[in-house]
């Protein structure tokens, strides 16, 4: 048994975990107790998506992932961004979506339909995936590819329509070495959603920092590749690491100093050029940076609403701050086209990721936000969610219901649980 | 299961229309669509029970007294998921119980031999989930009995040992356990007795049990001062404590 808990901290979980080989995957679905299993990537998501309490969470091993000449990487469900930029960068691939961590697995970001700062062009990974090769609880082994109903199951399905082996995956040339980034500074919502949208069309790579404290003023960064075609090797620094503290160092009075900081930081101003890490992964910089948040852990409230309700951007900020919270930067996108995936979280609009540490009331706030976000058409998303109720869940994915039909084939004996599922009612149980 | 911000998911009170054990419920941060399930021996009380808005009711046939009627709740209160938390709250005063021998056998069926047994089989549930988290409603009377209503004190002392051995047997399963042990409170049960010193209401004992599952303690008395004043009281020498009229 470990403690184990996701990338907030909120909740911390007893699993029985166990590290398997891909190859000995099959022989684990048959030790599964009484309280199933679930296979748990790095433990990025932020909530309960890779909790499985009393449960068996099983991690796969890395394995050397293999890329071809024509932008093709065959990989291992546990392999991380990391190995796989360190494999792909030096032959001129990159990965087509960056999440803003590189410590994600392969089989992580499939079961999340990851999606980047490059979604309105180039939309999550879904659109990338040639093959995923999926382990069903029968014991069956998938390869299923785009189209056929287990890949929109499995792309999105949280880790509960079995286990994901592997997956072939499409690379985009690294048509440079670096990114040339150019930063505008803006001094309300209005504005820095103007100029995202704008940003977004014009460049590949497209996001805002906006500061809840001050009318959603922001910083515009849009990026795209530069300097020769990238040859290069991988190799991201890592200098600090977090402490343990007894008390979270984010209040809202800290929240609104950094904010304020960082929005006059001068190179927001002006174009530059940087590195991947600095540019998609800056958090990185800080191994364990989770634990500034204290032993009570931080939320993340990431949800994404159709250009029809962009006003809930605003309103969720204000309200917010009003409710006496600490938002730390949000971090605004603009989506494009909804993949396959029958649960994924991207659609066309906006959308906002906003950390929060667990302050009194903020309880209330959010669940009067999820219903407006769910009465939008838009919805939270799960990978980073440790609060949502079952019945807004259903309003925001209406296609759970497909999903369900295709779950309960490939599991038929509800051997995959999680504690996500548990909390939403996700799989359909006799 | 709690939520990211701690709310309760799942709670099931033993002793459903308990006035203490609804007061907790209240106190308590609950999902916006929490289930509580109320378990108790009169289903029309205990559907009419006041509840937070909101919430969602199950009530659950249970007689501390009849056999097989923990294993019957425990099934029952487990089928629909998870229990994140069980309040042990029923319990019967049996004011005479030590001049009634039936009485006396009742309180002990109720408050120890049935309540203990319905933990029991509760605790295993929780054990397996690896997480949820049990109080039990015990009493200063386990600590110093009174002359008035000494088998009732005897029935908490039992139920107090049981708690307590409880607590250390799942420690570092994931379930924890709060024993609560309120002096007088004024309510239904003590309806025309005579208050005692630092007699405390039903919403102080929410708010304490509260609190208390916020801190992660282990025991709680209501009021606080009584953990430094009971102890106290068992060293009162035996001629004086038979003379103070309590
Ligand atoms: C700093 C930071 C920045 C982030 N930025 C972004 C972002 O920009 N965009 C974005 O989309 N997400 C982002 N995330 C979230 C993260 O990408 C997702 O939560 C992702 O799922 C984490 O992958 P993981 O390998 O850590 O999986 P875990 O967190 O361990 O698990 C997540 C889910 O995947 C399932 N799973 C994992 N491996 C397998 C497998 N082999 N087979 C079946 N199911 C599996 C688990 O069961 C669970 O349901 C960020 C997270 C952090 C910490
Ligand atoms: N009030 C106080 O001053 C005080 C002080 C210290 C400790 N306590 C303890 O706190 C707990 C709750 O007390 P309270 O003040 O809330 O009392 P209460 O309102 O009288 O509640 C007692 C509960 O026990 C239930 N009950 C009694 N016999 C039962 C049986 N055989 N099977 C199932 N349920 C049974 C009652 O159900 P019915 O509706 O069916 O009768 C009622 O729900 C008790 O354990 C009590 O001993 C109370």
């Amino acid at each position: 048994m470990a403690r184990l808990s996701g990338w907030g901290r909120t909740t911390s979980s007893l699993c029985d975990d166990e590290r398997v080989s891909a190859t000995d995957a099959a022989a684990a679905l048959a030790s599964a107790g009484a309280r199933g299993l679930l296979v748990r990537g790095s433990g990025c998501s932020y909530g309960d998506a890779a909790l499985n309490t009393g449960g068996t969470a099983l991690t796969l091993a890395p394995e050397d992932p293999t890329v071809h000449p024509h932008g093709v990487v065959v990989a291992g469900a546990g392999t991380s961004f990391e190995t796989l930029l360190r494999t792909t960068l030096p032959t001129g691939w990159t990965l087509p979506v960056l999440p803003g961590t590189r410590h994600l697995t392969l089989g992580g970001a499939i079961a999340a339909d990851v999606h980047g700062k490059n979604h309105l062009q180039d939309g999550s990974i879904a659109a990338w995936l040639d093959e995923v090769v999926l382990l069903d609880g029968a014991g069956r082994r998938w390869v299923t590819r785009p189209g056929d109903p287990e890949f929109a199951a499995t792309v999105g399905g949280m880790g509960l329509t079995g286990m994901i082996l592997g997956a072939t995956l499409r690379l985009l040339p690294a048509e440079g070495t670096q990114l040339e980034v150019s930063n505008q500074r803006l001094p309300d919502l209005d504005q820095v959603m103007a100029a995202l949208d704008v940003a977004a069309r014009r460049s590949r790579y497209a996001v805002a920092w906006v500061d809840a404290f001050a009318r959603g003023r922001g910083v515009v960064s849009e990026a795209r590749w530069t300097g020769s075609p990238c040859r290069r090797s991988y190799a991201p620094a890592q200098h600090l690491v977090a402490p343990p503290v007894p008390l979270s160092v984010v209040t809202p009075l800290t929240a609104r100093a950094f904010n304020a900081a960082w929005w006059r930081l001068p190179g927001h101003e002006r174009t530059s050029v940087t590195t991947l890490t600095s540019f998609f992964h800056p958090l990185d910089g800080v191994r364990q940076w989770n634990r500034l948040y204290g032993p009570r852990g931080f939320l993340q409230y990431q949800f994404v609403v159709p250009d029809g309700a962009a006003h809930l951007v605003g309103d969720a900020l204000g309200e917010l701050t009003a409710a006496g919270g600490a938002p730390f930067l949000g971090v605004l996108k603009r989506f494009g086209d909804a993949s396959e995936g029958l649960l994924s979280f991207p659609r066309p609009g906006w959308s906002l990721a906003v950390d929060l540490p667990p302050t009194p009331g903020l309880g209330a706030v959010l669940d009067g936000l999820d219903t407006r976000v769910a009465a939008a058409g838009g919805a939270v998303y799960l990978a980073k969610d440790a609060r949502l109720s079952a019945e807004l869940f259903e309003d925001m994915y209406p296609r759970v219901k497909e999903w369900r039909d295709v779950q309960t084939r490939l599991d038929p004996e509800g051997l995959f649980r999680s504690d996500l599922d548990r909390r939403l009612g996700l799989v359909r149980r006799a | 299961m709690r939520d990211g911000t701690g709310r309760w998911g799942r709670v099931l009170v033993l002793g459903g229309t308990s006035e203490l054990g609804l007061a907790v419920v209240d106190a308590l941060d609950l999902q916006p669509r929490a289930e509580v399930l109320l378990a108790g021996r009169d289903l029309d009380a205990l559907a009419a029970a006041p509840l937070p808005d909101g919430v969602r009711r199950t009530c659950l046939h249970w007689d501390a007294t009849s056999p097989g009627a923990a294993a019957a709740v425990t099934d029952a209160a487990t089928q629909g998921g998870d229990l994140d938390l069980v309040v042990a709250a029923a319990g019967i005063l049996g004011l005479g119980a030590h001049e009634d021998a039936g009485l006396a056998a009742e309180v002990l069926m109720t408050n120890t031999a049935g309540l203990i047994e319905a933990l029991v089989t509760l605790a295993g549930r929780l054990r397996s989930q690896r997480h949820g988290t049990v109080v039990v409603l015990s009493s200063v009377a386990a600590v110093r009995p009174r002359r008035s209503n000494y088998v009732y004190g005897a029935s908490k002392a039992g139920l107090d040992a049981f708690a307590q051995g409880l607590a250390d047997d799942l420690h570092s399963t994931g379930v924890r356990v709060l024993v609560v042990r309120p002096g007088f409170v004024h309510g239904r049960m003590t309806a025309g007795l005579p208050a005692a010193p630092m007699a405390t209401s039903p919403e102080d004992v929410g708010r304490a049990v509260r609190l208390a599952l916020d801190r992660g303690r282990s025991t709680v008395w209501v009021p606080a001062a009584l953990r430094w004043v009971a102890p106290v009281l068992t060293f009162v020498p035996r001629p004086i404590w038979r003379r103070l009229d309590l």
